[in-house]
């Protein structure tokens, strides 16, 4: 009994500080954006404006939560929230450090996978629900991006898996205490990452969203809290990947000797998850939008093969011993 | 492939990817620039001299008003947002009866300036006119005209015309003006 309270504290601490995290992270891509463009972001609320993210919060709760007369009113409702919780679950594997965690499972890694799949139904429902041209346009592209990405998202980590020899992530941390994956597995992290990237829908793989074209894609109809809870999907599902990079090729909370009694293990995952959260930021400011056609064949004709060169590369080494 | 044809399909790609590197590290570069920004409220922007901002009246020399209320101003005026009316005093001066710019519409073009022929109407490098209340923005007469002669000093109006008018309490006859010469005798036989 005891042992399922600390458990539910634990969860219920993790998602405390998740939220505001991605609430934050809003505030943090502003301000980034800015100096990269040389102009200073919200710097007005509180210092530096680090209250901005509180202040957007107030003004979306008073703004009105409308469902459209014309949409599927339920499956208009549960939409957003399919988004959220799914990117919510997925932090359930992610090993934070050696005694922080909510659950070792076994199969943590296709746990992600699948979590990640089923929050395409999160866009394909909203747009489907949102009954409007933009909308159905923005989740139709959403559903060919994230289930040809999905694809070889999950290609591209089976060379972890191999070399590691488990899904359980926090045994695929301790395997690397010898030496990071990203060492053997380079191309394996790029392909994660730009699949990641897909999966999240951000920049320059937005199609879904596109605000230049469809106006705001899927979510064209939402207002009020249900767009908030959309973008604080978005959010989550960009710390979410950046997670899992580190977790599965950065080594997660280890650090190489001299550097990882300076700081406590947590603290070390969180600077490395903040790298890549500024990686995200660094290409939204940077990199313009593919075509659709021009992303689809991306995927399908170099990235899946290259994803299945990898895993059968690595295969091989690890057969003739290469990798000890 | 398209327009790189001529290069290999893997050289193509290198190019590709690298274009992409190249883009990010130099937005990348830009972490370390300063930004353009004026904090507008605490930091004031430097307005030129002759930049285009709220409409003034202005005086000449003497003090007394340069607006002989011709209408050139409202003509010329896109937006419409001039309305005024003439009015003549006893000496012969000719006033504004009443002068209204409304500043919601005016768009600070600075055609009814160029239209001026006394430089009485000018605008000034003053922009914070921001209201809370739209009638605000309406100015009349006393709130556009000044005690002061604008971009022209030594500019007076009568001073240079051929009407007869009183400046400084003394009488100024038809002929007596600056570069003025007397009026012809049209009757007179003499050349």
């Amino acid at each position: 009994m005891a042992d399922i309270l600390v458990k539910l504290l634990e969860i219920t601490i993790i998602i405390a500080l998740l939220i505001p995290i991605a609430a934050m992270l809003v505030w943090v891509e502003r301000r980034m954006i800015g100096i990269w463009q040389d102009r200073l972001g919200p710097n007005r609320v509180g210092p530096f404006g680090i209250l901005q993210s509180l202040a957007d919060l107030l003004k979306i709760l008073g703004k009105e939560d409308w469902i459209p007369p014309f949409s599927d009113r339920i499956v208009f409702t549960i939409a957003p929230v399919i988004g959220a919780v799914c990117v919510l679950m997925s932090f359930a594997v992610i090993p934070f450090s050696p005694s922080i965690g909510v659950s070792d499972l076994n199969i943590g890694l296709l746990f992600f996978l699948a979590m990640a799949s089923l929050s395409v139904y999160s866009v394909v429902l909203a747009g489907w629900a949102s009954n409007s041209k933009y909308a159905l346009l923005g989740s139709m592209r959403a559903a060919a991006q994230m289930v040809s990405y999905e694809v070889f998202m999950g290609l591209s980590v089976m060379g972890v898996v191999l070399l590691t020899g488990s899904f359980n992530l926090r045994e695929i941390v301790l395997a690397q205490q010898n030496g990071w994956l990203i060492q053997t597995q380079f191309l394996g992290f790029i392909i994660f990452l730009i699949a990641g990237i897909a999966e999240s829908h951000r920049l320059p793989f937005d199609l879904p969203e596109a605000e230049t074209e469809l106006t705001a894609g899927f979510h064209t109809e939402y207002s009020g809290l249900k767009f908030a809870l959309f973008f604080l999907g978005e959010y989550l599902s960009v710390t979410l990947i950046s997670a899992m990079s580190v977790v599965l090729f950065f080594g997660g909370w280890l650090m190489p000797e001299p550097l990882a009694s300076w700081l406590p293990p947590l603290l070390w995952f969180i600077l490395k998850i903040l790298c890549f959260v500024m990686f995200f930021i660094l290409l939204r400011t940077s990199l313009p939008r593919p075509r659709f056609d021009q992303l689809l064949s991306f995927g399908w004709k170099y990235m899946l093969p290259l994803a299945l060169l990898n895993l059968l590369v690595t295969a091989a080494f690890k057969l003739g011993g290469v990798y000890g | 492939m398209g327009k790189f044809s001529k290069q290999s399909t893997v050289s193509a790609a290198f190019d590709m990817i690298f274009s992409q590197l190249r883009t990010m590290a130099l937005v990348l570069k830009h972490t370390f620039t300063k930004a353009d920004t004026v904090e507008y409220p605490e930091q004031k922007p430097y307005l030129a001299p002759r930049y285009r901002g709220r409409i003034v009246l202005t005086r000449d020399p003497d003090g007394e008003e340069r607006c002989v209320a011709c209408n050139l101003c409202a003509a010329a005026c896109p937006v419409d947002c001039i309305a005024l009316q003439q009015t003549v005093d006893d000496d012969g001066r000719k006033r504004a009866d009443f002068f209204r710019i409304n500043f919601s519409r005016c768009i600070f073009c600075g055609f009814c300036e160029e239209a001026c022929p006394t430089y009485a109407i000018q605008l000034t490098p003053d922009i914070e006119l921001a209201e809370y209340d739209r009638q605000n923005l309406v100015y009349e007469k006393e709130h556009l005209l000044i005690n002061g002669v604008g971009k022209y000093h030594d500019y007076s109006f009568y001073r240079h015309s051929g009407i007869a008018v009183d400046i400084n309490g003394e009488r100024k006859a038809k002929g007596d003006a600056q570069q003025e010469k007397p009026p012809i005798d049209i009757k007179g036989l003499m050349p």
